[in-house]
């Protein structure tokens, strides 16, 4: 399952759609939004993205994912909009009968999209808001 | 015969623009394209070294050819996750 949504990401029922009785590994990752950022209190963010191709690229990585781990599935989602501190701004999650795999697959996979997903974080602060860029 | 341009983030702030068209028949490759908005917006020169383009959904280097129908989009590295 990958998707790009604008409301709060619900892990526990994408966990429970994924999860099947063969695996015996279920590995979450959550990146959630810092009230900090190079020193600089944060008020919140706001993620854009270019869409058709965010979608495409994750998907890529979701299959490149299943390729090169031994994982039965994964699934990324990613939340476009205003976020608040502490509030989810991608979920992977990785299925697996065994847990090296799936936690290898599922650094990959957040490892990657940082890299080539174009997805772009807006920091607000008291004075001001920039966008982050990533390392080229 | 147009081409679609599409620019994000940083660049969209620098140049005012999400989403318009050019004339296909102007252009031949990205960097071309790019080019005609660096002489409109002198701002994206900042960005000439190091915007990423994309030509139909796929990243794309600065000789890579576009032609009518295509959907080329320049943005700043980029910060998701």
């Amino acid at each position: 399952m990958f998707q790009l949504i604008r409301v709060p990401i619900d892990i526990q029922k994408i966990a429970d759609g994924l999860q099947k009785p063969e695996d015996g590994a279920l590995v979450v990752f959550e990146g959630v939004v810092r009230n900090n950022s190079q020193d600089k209190a944060v008020r919140f963010l706001e993620y854009d993205a270019y869409e058709s191709m965010a979608l495409k690229k994750i998907e890529e990585i979701g299959s490149r994912a299943r390729n090169q781990f031994a994982i039965r599935d994964i699934a990324i989602v990613h939340r476009l909009g205003r976020m608040d501190i502490g509030e989810c701004s991608v979920a992977i999650i990785v299925a697996s009968a065994h847990r090296g795999s799936a936690f290898e697959a599922c650094r990959f996979a957040i490892d990657t999209i940082k890299k080539i997903v174009p997805i772009w974080k807006k920091e607000f602060y008291e004075d001001g808001e920039v966008w982050i860029e990533g390392a080229h | 015969m147009s081409i679609r341009v599409l620019f994000f983030a940083s660049l969209s702030d620098i140049t005012g623009i999400r989403e318009t068209s050019v004339d296909a028949r102007e252009f031949t490759d990205a960097i071309s394209v790019f080019n005609k908005f660096a002489e409109d917006f002198p701002a994206l020169e900042t960005y000439r070294s190091s915007a990423l383009f994309a030509v139909n959904s796929e990243f794309a280097r600065p000789a890579s050819p576009v032609q009518d129908g295509d959907e080329v989009a320049f943005f700043p590295p980029v910060s998701g996750g």
